[in-house]
């Protein structure tokens, strides 16, 4: 492993100038001496304390390592960097030690360095966890995959790999896990929030109403009056933040149920008006959906779905129940009206997948969906599809003819049984029968004289005690078991089992184990081809000395004596082959690699 | 129709009906018997089974049936070249001699061989010279006067083993081939033991459709262990035993 010398500043804390001095990062311990020997902070860390580091994002204004030790310790070491080049240099063997370490003593949890940093962390120096997230993200799969886990082992901790080579064959595993979280979409939250209730300074007379950017999706989700108003009005109008006042000011007065002073208000301000009226637009929808049921009941929407427009059933908000006079045409909203339509944007999905930062985006982003959904509904092939299916469905069944028809049922055998045979036919081929039948010519009479003859014989001598000898009973037994154990009988009679199945656990994992080892070496020998410089020869050397000492292994799984011989051998040969061609090609490059020499030496052609 | 090749009836016990069918052609033996007295280089010396050894092992073979279950019941079949007879059942009772050496049933069917073979010779109507190996044997016959017995009996938990030499005759193989079903509709295994040079596709068929075990033994002179290890065991044990299968099966019709 090498070692690492920066020139850097040591320091406790960000605003604090720093002692300049060199650092020095070895395997497991690093060291900081400053430039002036007066000076007391040296330091000489062992890297098992640290726990984890963080740095500061190219480009910000320092640039900043910082190592994290261990929680009871608590602090941590910040060295300032020259520039980012020597910043990056010095994070990425740190993040490796602390990577070979974290696998060493296998740790489950979490690192408690990686601090979680959450959406709305201001953009000012930030820390970016993008370093340690990957080594998480390594780790995690090596835990979730033993396979890998073993195979990581054995090549990263043989010195046969090293660390990035393993993982640079692995970009796709990396990349695609990161991709299936930020899939998939997070709805609305059921809670109400676009209910907002504001906050009462008891002293002042002031109502404050807090409004964070998925409140305002949430209400122009809900309310597309709103939504069409904030359209309109801003910032052509009005200004964001009076829109939203305005909007407020309309609901403190609806559900203070002022209703006399909402009428005046509403005749001043024409504006707030718009918030307290009818939300016409859910109106329109609510009756163009009822114009769509399916006649053949498919509850899409009934008439109460335009709940707007029924009359009071529910308890008012606040549980009020007294009733409003019907002269003020304002939006007399029910807690069930609200509850109602809150579920059915809940339950419509999340419109928008992007970030929530500025309200007009939002806004826009909405309109444009919306556009974009109704165009598919206003369609006249979707009306006739509509009618067509209402026709198909109510199809009376007693009136209509009979459907079933005579028919064979398939006799399909299983098309093993074509192979067994041909098997049997192949085996007649080669002269399983044995000796060529002699045929002989015999007379009649003297062939059943002979019979009769034999019968006597018996007669005469009785049967033979014992009827069978021992040995001959043995040899009998012993043929008979190895015929029905043999494996000949087994193979392709079931499709769910294969070969490797019937081999001992422990044959298998080894089998298994080398097989993926042989994959992976012989995918880097291999590329490494042709070498160019001193670090691929010495890499090629590694994984040479590597295959050789597998392909002994393998040579003596081969070897040993046991009833799957024959299969094991079978499946070790394309490993030994492929070894064998990677060997051989080793020494043909050396060969002509030498002679090149040679002759370049010489002067020489040989 | 379905090609089920074992049965699915679960059976409660262990007695069985065994239904034996002895090849007793005469052209076989002999001209086996003939080619063993030959230049012994060409074949196994233990190719070839003299046709008294054949009955040394199958009489004890029947014996040791009798002797495994107090129900077991044994049935002979012999299959000659121009008939086919019943020659032994062990539930016929009777008093019988032993003579000399021979026990009993031994005796009596060793007596009832002869007087059919002597009958069959009788009802030969053929050329008085033939090639041995032109001559086979009425399988078919013999397995429907099996398969007749075994439903007039009916009771479940039948087999036939069958040894049997000679080739097969082409001009059989309809009927044979109704037998083999009629057997597989009953749910009857039938179990071969083939001696002789080749194997018979007949009987590799008859096994496999109807689930029973086909077996060409290597070692003729241990015939009876072959026939106690794997022919005697009963229905109800074949669902846990593993017992000796062809490598493929020949479907081809003759």
């Amino acid at each position: 492993m090498a070692v690492i010398t920066m020139l850097a500043k040591y320091k406790t804390t960000v605003k604090e100038p720093g002692i300049p001095g060199v650092l020095k990062m070895m395997e497991d311990v690093f060291s900081f001496t400053p430039n002036d020997p007066r000076s007391a902070k040296k330091l000489k860390v062992d890297f098992r304390n640290i726990k984890g580091h963080k740095f500061s994002k190219d480009g910000s204004k320092q640039a900043l390592l910082n190592l994290t030790q261990v929680p009871e310790k608590g602090g941590g070491y910040i060295f300032e960097f020259n520039n980012f080049a020597d910043r990056n240099v010095c994070r990425d063997f740190v993040g490796k030690v602390l990577g070979k370490f974290q696998t060493l003593t296998s740790e489950q949890t979490d690192q408690p360095s990686s601090g979680k940093v959450t959406a709305s962390e201001k953009a000012t120096a930030s820390i970016e966890q993008l370093s340690t997230k990957e080594m998480e993200h390594r780790m995690k799969l090596l835990r979730e995959d033993s396979e890998l886990q073993k195979l990581h082992k054995e090549l990263v901790f043989g010195n046969v790999l090293t660390e990035s080579e393993f993982w640079a064959t692995r970009k796709a595993l990396l990349d695609d896990d990161s991709d299936r979280t930020l899939k998939q979409r997070t709805g609305f939250k059921s809670a109400m929030l676009a209910d907002i209730r504001p906050s009462t300074d008891g002293q002042t007379n002031k109502v404050t109403f807090s409004l964070t950017p998925e409140i305002i999706h949430q209400i122009f989700s809900e309310k597309p009056a709103v939504h069409r108003a904030f359209l309109n009005f801003v910032p052509v109008k009005m200004t964001e933040k009076d829109f939203w006042t305005k909007y407020c000011r309309a609901e403190y007065l609806h559900r203070t149920k002022n209703s006399v002073a909402a009428a005046a208000e509403a005749a001043e301000d024409e504006e707030l008006a718009v918030f307290l009226k009818h939300d016409d637009i859910l109106a329109n929808e609510a009756r163009r959906k009822i114009r769509r049921v399916d006649p053949t009941v498919d509850m899409v929407a009934d008439f109460s779905d335009d709940y707007i427009h029924l009359s009071v059933h529910g308890i008012l908000q606040d549980g009020n129940k007294e009733t409003i006079d019907s002269e003020n045409d304002f939006a007399k909203r029910t807690l069930a009206h609200d509850v109602n339509r809150h579920a059915t944007v809940v339950l419509e999905g999340r419109a928008l997948d992007i970030e929530l930062r500025d309200t007009r985006a939002v806004a826009e982003a909405l309109a444009r969906s919306k556009e974009a959904s109704s165009v598919d509904t206003s369609d006249e092939n979707a009306n006739l599809g509509r009618q067509e299916r209402a026709v198909r469905m109510t199809e009376l069944e007693d009136l209509q003819a009979s459907h079933s028809l005579p028919y064979a049922s398939l006799c399909i055998k299983d098309p093993r049984e074509y192979f067994d045979f041909q098997q049997v036919n192949a085996l007649k081929a080669l002269g399983g029968t044995g000796s060529r039948t002699i045929d002989y010519s015999l007379n009649t009479e003297d062939a059943y004289y002979y019979l009769l003859q034999q019968i006597s014989e018996v007669k005469l001598q009785g049967v033979h005690n014992p009827v069978v000898q021992s040995d001959t009973a043995l040899k009998v037994l012993t043929g008979l078991t190895q015929q029905i154990s043999s494996t000949r009988y087994n193979l392709g009679k079931n499709p769910q089992e294969s070969v490797l199945d019937r081999f001992p656990k422990r044959t298998k994992d080894e089998i298994m184990l080398h097989w993926m080892s042989i994959q992976e070496l012989l995918r880097h020998f291999w590329s490494s081809y042709p070498i160019t410089t001193a670090y691929l020869y010495n890499k090629v050397l590694r994984l040479k000395s590597a295959m050789a000492d597998i392909y002994q292994k393998l040579k003596a799984i081969k070897d040993v004596q046991s009833d799957f011989r024959h299969q094991i051998s079978l499946l070790i040969q394309p490993m030994l082959q492929s070894l064998d061609a990677a060997f051989a090609h080793y020494d043909a490059e050396e060969h002509k690699h030498s002679t090149k020499n040679g002759a370049r030496l010489n002067g020489f052609v040989q | 129709m379905n090609s089920a090749s074992a049965p699915s009836k679960l059976y409660s016990n262990d007695v069985s009906l065994l239904v034996v069918l002895l090849d007793a052609n005469p052209f076989f033996w002999a001209s086996s018997a003939a080619a063993s007295g030959d230049s012994a280089s060409q074949h196994h010396p233990t190719a070839v089974l003299s046709f008294s050894k054949l009955l040394n092992h199958v009489i004890p073979f029947l014996s040791s049936l009798l002797l495994l279950n107090q129900f077991n019941q044994v049935v002979l079949i012999t299959t000659g070249v121009n008939s086919c007879s019943y020659i032994y059942d062990s539930e016929e009772g009777g008093a019988e001699s032993a003579t000399g050496k021979v026990p009993a049933a031994c005796s009596k069917i060793l007596l009832r061989l002869e007087e059919f073979l002597t009958k069959d010779r009788l009802l030969g109507k053929g050329p008085d010279k033939a090639v041995a190996s032109s001559v086979s044997s009425l399988l078919s016959g013999s397995l429907s006067l099996a398969l007749c017995y075994i439903q007039r009996i009916f009771r479940s938990g039948t087999r036939h083993p069958q040894p049997r030499g000679s080739p097969d005759g082409p001009e059989q193989y309809v009927a044979v081939m109704n037998a083999i079903f009629t057997a597989q509709r009953s749910m009857i295994p039938i179990d071969s033991c083939v001696m002789g040079v080749q194997h018979s596709a007949f009987l590799q068929q008859a096994s496999y459709i109807t689930g029973g075990v086909y077996l060409k033994p290597q070692h003729l002179d241990g015939l009876f262990q072959y026939l106690s290890s794997v022919f005697a065991t009963d229905l109800q044990s074949r669902s846990f035993l593993q017992l000796p299968r062809p490598a493929g099966v020949d479907f081809r019709a003759s």
